[in-house]
């Protein structure tokens, strides 16, 4: 392979690829991302190769395995071009029957198409899907349609021209088209990238760094992941872009030893960006010098925190500084350092290639551009959604979500990961963009979105939280440290039945002083869970607290199982129980002995005739 | 002094590249702390050393020790605020290092006399805040023999790997600024036992005192370029020999 020498050689080699596939042709996509490799995408794939083989079609069709398409609870997904028709939850057994009907003759099998769980209607392709439907999907569009494993993929549709442009435009134009497109950066905080760039851009002295951020630590999120494994080279050339604009000819990539998948694409992605020219000295035949490393993380939570993954990138332990000085004045050993998280980098080729003006019109007024949420948790439809800024909560619950399962009712929905807020039904019509966020209490954070329904008690949850972070403090700060151990321990007090108002007072107190008086964002945030619940549903607080009861019956030392009247006497809450303490003779009222009773919930699962209370 | 700033408004002058608590102490403004120590860069630990400070309009809290001094900074020491999250701090000290008399002392006078929290059990040193003194003197003095192990409530502070490391000479530095002298040492006549590893006494050639370690004697020489017999006869005899000598020609 030859490096292109200037971007007419891109542009050849873009007509060469796009020309040696006819429009129209016969293809299969089969999601390969995490979710759908969990399903068993990979020995779907396999399944195709083989039954393609069989029936003679291996050289007339063309079988791709993607990025994720988000939609991973259907998962495995399999598209099918030029139709486009989805299916969802495909089984290696259903491979002879689709080759057969589907790509031989184009027939759709209802029984594998996404079906509304509420109406049962049923939908034949993405665009149709309401799932899909009510999403922008910029960043995320071609993790279906590409192939991550091979560049071509990417160049053939429309991939690094944006870079070529960038280059004919210079840096200054470059860096002014970013602040024009006022891209806030999408890892948590919202800080505006264009005035980072600049600030970078403008330190004095030759060498710089730039760094992505993949550090993606939050319980429940995978948009990072998602991006770098679906389509590692949009990110590339955003750092490639960005590097140009500040001057700087080294990169890295921070990201965890648990994302492998992540990790092996981006390695083979750099590989052939550096093979086609992309990367390395004089890209695409300009005096531009840029290279990219992979800096594999342990997986410490912190480490996303910039001045904690700087040193990390440094080899020294991760622990978060005092700033300022921000990373773009001294950063990675000392020099100036521009971080951006993942999803932030793959924005800027699209900021690049279709203008500012464009990206401007997406969004709200402060908050531009659109977002990937991982939408998670009791809701119908999970997986990444990327919606514009300024879509409502609501919208993306219940419009995108498809609403909570089994008819239950919303209770709450936690935004911004371990130390965002949970924000009540109330305000699930507020507008989803940095600022309302932060002023409601919660935040967008990298962008994990958990729905709670009914049965969700919110001091368990704050309990989860804090006992999440207090283990991913680093441990420096009192406050961070010995305050969230505290405020852990309080917490599973009063969820365990030993709750008094003074302990509650005390939870307040603390909270106002591990947010005040921690040196970073982790410990300035951490409190956000149990502050938030408690301005939220301190009702909640006061009914485990006063009168020892746990109103959604999920903290096991506040309620009781008990058999009542409707019980026919069954025995199968007998036979399932762990403890074997349901007694009662066949056909008769049984009793559960509350002494061994480890409240499981078990015979409350098991029992159909809805006999067993919870108190 | 190019800088100036004010502290509980009195204009004071700073070097840049100061931090705001060592200009505060110059300038006689107490602000109290656990965890700094001058020689060795501040980490913003113990969050004792809190102020208020208010610059280019925003008004935040902040630790003093690693906050650097910047012109037209204004910085409060005391505010009920400050005074509140300093007292919510010690609170959380005391709990881990309940046999500290200097963190008993300094919690009192904020008022602070109980702590509601439980005595940390699980702390691998009894009395530890934390804090990394030991272990950032022990790097700063080239030994490199202590390290932060674990992260979160399990944090806490040893020889690397748990096993006693082969850097310690046994100089008992850590020992010397542990803000709640919590390092233990036991010094026998003619050994020292620190970080679980046992170190021989060089011994005064004229009173049979301990001097220091052999370790720390070979790791002394080689880095300060003394000579050979500087550490063969101990400090109160070297003095003693000087008075004497210095005292005959006197006479």
């Amino acid at each position: 392979m030859t490096a292109f020498a200037s971007s007419k050689d891109l542009d050849a080699y873009r007509e060469k690829v796009v020309k040696s596939r006819p429009k129209g042709r016969r293809e299969i996509a089969v999601c390969a991302g995490t979710g759908c490799k969990a399903f068993g995408s990979f020995r779907l794939l396999d399944a195709f190769r083989d039954e393609l083989a069989v029936q003679g079609l291996d050289k007339k069709i063309v079988l791709r395995p993607t990025g994720c398409h988000g939609f991973c609870e259907r998962g495995p997904l399999v598209l099918f071009f030029p139709e486009e028709t989805l299916y969802q939850r495909v089984k290696p057994a259903d491979v002879k029957e689709i080759v057969e009907r589907t790509v031989k003759k184009g027939e759709v099998l209802e029984r594998l198409l996404v079906e509304d769980p509420a109406t049962g209607k049923k939908f034949r392709t993405e665009k149709e899907v309401p799932f899909y439907k009510h999403q922008r999907r910029l960043v995320l569009k071609n993790n279906g349609l590409i192939n991550p494993n091979t560049i071509d993929d990417y160049i053939a549709i429309g991939g690094y021209s944006a870079l070529a442009k960038a280059l004919m435009m210079g840096p200054e134009a470059v860096l002014a088209e970013v602040k024009k497109a006022d891209l806030r950066g999408r890892g948590g905080a919202g800080f505006p990238a264009g005035k980072k760039w600049e600030v970078c851009r403008s330190q004095p002295g030759d060498t710089k760094y730039i760094v992505c951020n993949a550090d993606e630590g939050d319980p429940g999120a995978f948009m990072d992941r998602s991006v770098i494994e679906g389509n590692p080279h949009s990110v590339i050339e955003g750092m490639i872009i960005g590097a140009f604009a500040m001057g700087a000819h080294e990169g890295f990539v921070y990201v965890r030893q648990e994302y492998p998948l992540a990790v092996e694409r981006l390695v083979l992605a750099l590989l052939h960006a550096r093979e086609h020219g992309l990367l390395g000295k004089g890209i695409l035949g300009s005096g531009f010098a840029f290279d990219i490393k992979v800096k594999r993380g342990g997986g410490a939570f912190v480490c996303g925190e910039e001045s904690a993954l700087i040193a990390s990138i440094e080899g020294r332990r991760g622990v978060p500084r005092r700033r300022p000085p921000y990373p773009a004045v001294s950063g990675l050993w000392g020099k100036p350092t521009n971080i951006n998280n993942v999803e932030t980098w793959a924005n800027v080729p699209l900021i690049v290639g279709n203008g500012a003006d464009w990206f401007r019109g997406i969004g709200t007024d402060g908050s531009k551009g659109t977002k990937i949420f991982s939408l998670v948790g009791k809701v119908n439809n999970t997986g990444l959604v990327e919606v514009p800024m300024g879509m409502t909560l609501r919208e993306v619950i219940f419009d995108i979500g498809g609403g909570i399962p089994k008819g239950k009712k919303f209770k709450a929905v936690q935004t911004g990961g371990p130390s965002g807020g949970c924000l009540p039904e109330s305000k699930l019509d507020i507008p989803v963009d940095f600022d309302t966020l932060v002023r409601e209490g919660a935040m967008m954070g990298s962008g994990g979105m958990i729905v709670m329904d009914e049965n969700t008690c919110m001091l368990d949850v704050a309990r989860y939280f804090l006992g999440f972070l207090k283990s991913e403090s680093c441990g420096n700060c009192t406050s961070c440290r010995d305050g969230l151990m505290r405020l852990h321990a309080l917490v599973a007090d009063i969820c365990e039945g030993r709750g008094t108002e003074q302990k509650l007072a005390l939870v307040e107190e603390l909270a106002a002083t591990v947010k005040a008086s921690s040196l970073c964002a982790l410990g300035g945030t951490s409190v956000n869970p149990v502050q938030s619940t408690i301005r939220h549903f301190r009702d909640e607080y006061m009914a485990h607290i006063r009168d020892r009861k746990c109103p959604a019956h999920v903290c096991k030392a506040l309620i009781t199982y008990s058999v009542n009247e409707k019980c026919n006497g069954c025995h199968v809450c007998a036979r399932q129980c762990p403890q074997k303490c349901i007694a009662g003779e066949m056909k008769g009222m049984h009793t559960i002995d509350q002494q061994k009773c480890i409240k499981c919930g078990i015979c409350n699962d098991v029992c159909r005739f809805d006999s067993i209370s919870v108190a | 002094m190019s800088i100036r700033l004010t502290i509980d408004d009195v204009e004071v002058k700073a070097e840049p590249g100061e931090y705001v608590l060592a200009v505060a102490r110059r300038e006689g403004f107490a602000i109290p702390s656990l965890c700094h120590h001058e020689s060795v860069a501040p980490i913003g630990a113990c969050r004792v050393c809190l102020v208020q400070v208010t610059f280019g309009g925003k008004t935040t809290l902040s630790t003093s020790c690693n906050m650097l001094a910047e012109e037209g900074l204004q910085v409060v020491t005391d505010t009920p605020e400050v005074r509140a999250h300093r007292a919510m701090n010690l609170e959380l000290l005391l709990a881990r290092a309940p046999g500290s008399a200097r963190v008993r002392e300094m919690a009192r006078q904020y008022g602070v006399t109980r702590t509601r929290f439980p005595q940390v059990a699980e702390s691998a040193l009894a009395n530890c805040i934390l804090c990394e003194l030991c272990m950032r003197v022990c790097s700063r003095l080239g030994h490199d023999a202590l390290s932060a192990i674990g992260r979160g409530d399990k944090k806490r502070i040893g020889p690397p790997f748990g096993t006693p490391s082969e850097r310690c000479v046994g100089c008992a530095s850590c020992r010397s600024v542990c803000p709640t002298a919590c390092v233990f040492v036991r010094d026998t006549a003619t050994s020292r036992t620190i970080w679980g590893k046992t170190f021989e006494f060089v011994l005064c050639k004229n009173c049979g005192a301990p001097v220091l370690t052999r370790e720390h004697r070979q790791h002394a020489l080689a880095h300060a370029g003394l000579p050979e017999d500087y550490y063969d006869v101990c400090e109160p005899c070297k003095q003693a020999d000087a008075a004497g000598r210095f005292a005959n020609v006197v006479w």
